[in-house]
């Protein structure tokens, strides 16, 4: 369980000044943890920003320090890749409210202690001010493109709206412009799961050895389901039993799907805290980009001078082609450049981590402009 | 530089320079690029095959995956200088309505069509009594998108009934140009710059 942010190599930026947030709070003291690839041009022109989803990280293309396995994006991020990093200046950072070395819940708080419950509810939009407060620090006033999938896309819209001027273009992908009474159901299931767990201790779990292990499994389990497509999960296991030729009449897990989603959850716990999962689902369930804009999505992007680029997958259940579409609608109003493409793949929502040749030939014509 | 096809090179040419342009149904995005690159315009695309799209945000153009007859509902009025629709119109369900959509978008409409009347048409299906499967309309009927085959006058009619303006008409066998007159016997294609 991780109880405390997880020292890795990352470079981490102390926030001069505290970051104000959503909920009419400030934070203090707040840290950033980030990664960088590549180099920035004399015109400080080349950068990309890229956003993580709900239990990403900064490691994008650098091995991960706690499970060692390689960057979460490596097939898109490198020398030569579709996001070439021979041209650009490629950032990651951990969002706000994380548990990969920037202040989150596990964090200590102004007494020393971790915040728990104490720590503030967050946005999306506070996530991304304190992604524009490291763009500040390293001297980037205009990226070259922000770019994420999912919760990463939603921040890449968030930037757009909120902070015109500060990116050139917009990729989004697999990702909506507000959580839907379905995305915020399964979020519910997940944060319930965690907090009817009895070692969650109302959040209070640090020093006492473990925590809601068995809730954050559970979490993570009902989420991941999510993330996949029923084709991809009959394609993969079907009815298929584990390690044994007839069922046992019991409740072990007999099918390979049950063996493989307890080891997803099992898994996740060794790299994430759960107070995290609480807060960044939050986040996800409160973001509304119309609401914010006074209820009109095309309100968002009336300043924007940004390129804009939609990417969605034909299997993605969680957040559908209709909600990129959604957004697209609101662009075209807004008279904002926008692109977007369907694509097919049978992965379902993870779709935007795998191995998708139509993707790499998206992402790379549209960041190379 | 690549040569267009003779009857997108007739809407490139008649562009103004600079101005704002949606390509519904843009394919490769190969018009699109022309005016872009040639034109200088602010070029921008529908296509409804994924396919297509990739190939033109590879490009780096600003296309949207949609439907001439469904997702051209959602642009605001005016918003651009032309609507371009180039072999496109007999492909959808309601060219009507996709033709009045065009003149809301855009302020002038350019629209491209096979003429169905032309005389090699005309000779196949009066000798053989069958669908004309030809070098312009290679597909059989059962699995062409053309779903609204129409002529150069049924076309004319359509924009008489619509109170539509031609600005210009340009008439095209190949890459020769025919008369107007002559344009319903003797045109494979026929490109039309309309107005309200």
């Amino acid at each position: 369980m991780a109880s405390a942010p997880i020292t890795s190599s990352s470079q981490v930026l102390t926030l001069p000044d505290p970051l104000p947030l959503d909920g009419g709070q400030q934070l203090e003291n707040v840290q950033i943890a980030y990664e960088t690839y590549g180099d920035l041009n004399e015109t400080r022109s080349n950068a990309i920003f890229i956003a993580h989803a709900l239990t990403g990280d900064q490691h994008v293309a650098s091995p991960h320090p706690k499970t060692g396995k390689e960057g979460w994006w490596l097939r898109m991020v490198g020398p030569g890749k579709p996001i070439d990093t021979d041209k650009f200046f490629v950032i990651c950072a951990n969002v706000v409210g994380s548990c990969m070395g920037s202040t989150g819940p596990a964090s200590p708080g102004p007494d020393g202690e971790p915040y728990g419950m104490a720590f503030p509810v967050i946005t999306i939009r506070d996530m991304v001010r304190g992604h524009i407060a490291l763009l500040d620090a390293l001297g980037i006033e205009r990226l070259h493109a922000v770019v994420g999938g999912s919760m990463g896309g939603m921040q890449a819209l968030s930037l757009a709206a909120n902070f015109p001027d500060r990116t050139a273009a917009a990729l989004v992908i697999a990702s909506t412009a507000r959580h839907s009474a379905q995305n915020i159901a399964f979020h519910e299931v997940g944060r319930q799961a965690i907090m009817a767990d009895p070692e969650w201790r109302d959040g209070d779990y640090s020093g006492h050895g473990k925590g809601p292990e068995k809730g954050l499994a559970v979490a993570r389990m009902a989420a991941h389901i999510t993330y996949l497509s029923e084709a991809g999960l009959t394609d993969k296991f079907g009815r298929n039993l584990q390690d044994r030729a007839e069922k046992t009449f019991g409740f072990d897990a007999d099918f390979q799907v049950e063996s493989y989603l307890r080891y997803q959850g099992i898994s996740f716990t060794d790299r994430f805290d759960a107070n995290s999962y609480l807060y960044i689902t939050r986040a996800m369930d409160y973001f509304d980009l119309a609401e914010e804009h006074g209820g009109l999505l095309a309100n968002a992007f009336a300043k924007s001078q940004a390129r804009f680029c939609l990417i969605s997958f034909d299997t993605d259940w969680l957040y559908p082609t209709a909600e990129s579409r959604a957004i697209v609608h609101a662009l075209n109003a807004a008279g904002a450049p926008v692109s977007f493409v369907e694509l097919s793949a049978p992965y379902g929502h993870d779709s935007f981590l795998l191995d998708v040749p139509e993707l790499d030939r998206v992402i790379s014509g549209f960041i190379e402009q | 530089m690549s040569q267009l096809r003779p009857d997108l090179a007739v809407i490139r040419d008649n562009v103004d320079p600079d101005s704002r342009v949606l390509d519904v149904g843009c394919g490769d995005g190969t018009l699109l690029a022309a005016l872009r690159d040639q034109k200088g315009c602010d070029a921008r695309g529908m296509e409804i095959d994924p396919d297509n799209v990739a190939a033109c945000v590879g490009k780096g153009l600003s296309v949207i995956q949609g439907d001439a007859d469904s997702d051209l509902a959602f642009y605001p009025d005016a918003t651009f200088d032309y609507a371009i629709l180039s072999q496109t119109l007999q492909t959808t369900r309601r060219p009507d309505i996709v033709l009045d959509e065009l003149l809301r978008i855009g302020r002038k409409a350019f629209v491209s069509f096979p003429n169905f009347a032309h005389w090699r048409v005309r000779l196949t299906l009066f000798w053989s009594g069958r669908m004309p499967v030809t070098r312009l309309l290679p597909e059989a009927w059962y699995e062409t998108p053309n779903i609204h085959h129409a002529t150069i006058d049924d076309f004319r009619q359509l924009l008489r009934d619509r109170g539509i303006k031609v600005e210009n008409a340009w008439f095209l066998k190949g890459d020769k140009h025919r008369s107007p007159a002559a344009a319903n016997f003797r045109a494979e294609h026929a490109v039309f710059l309309l107005s309200k």
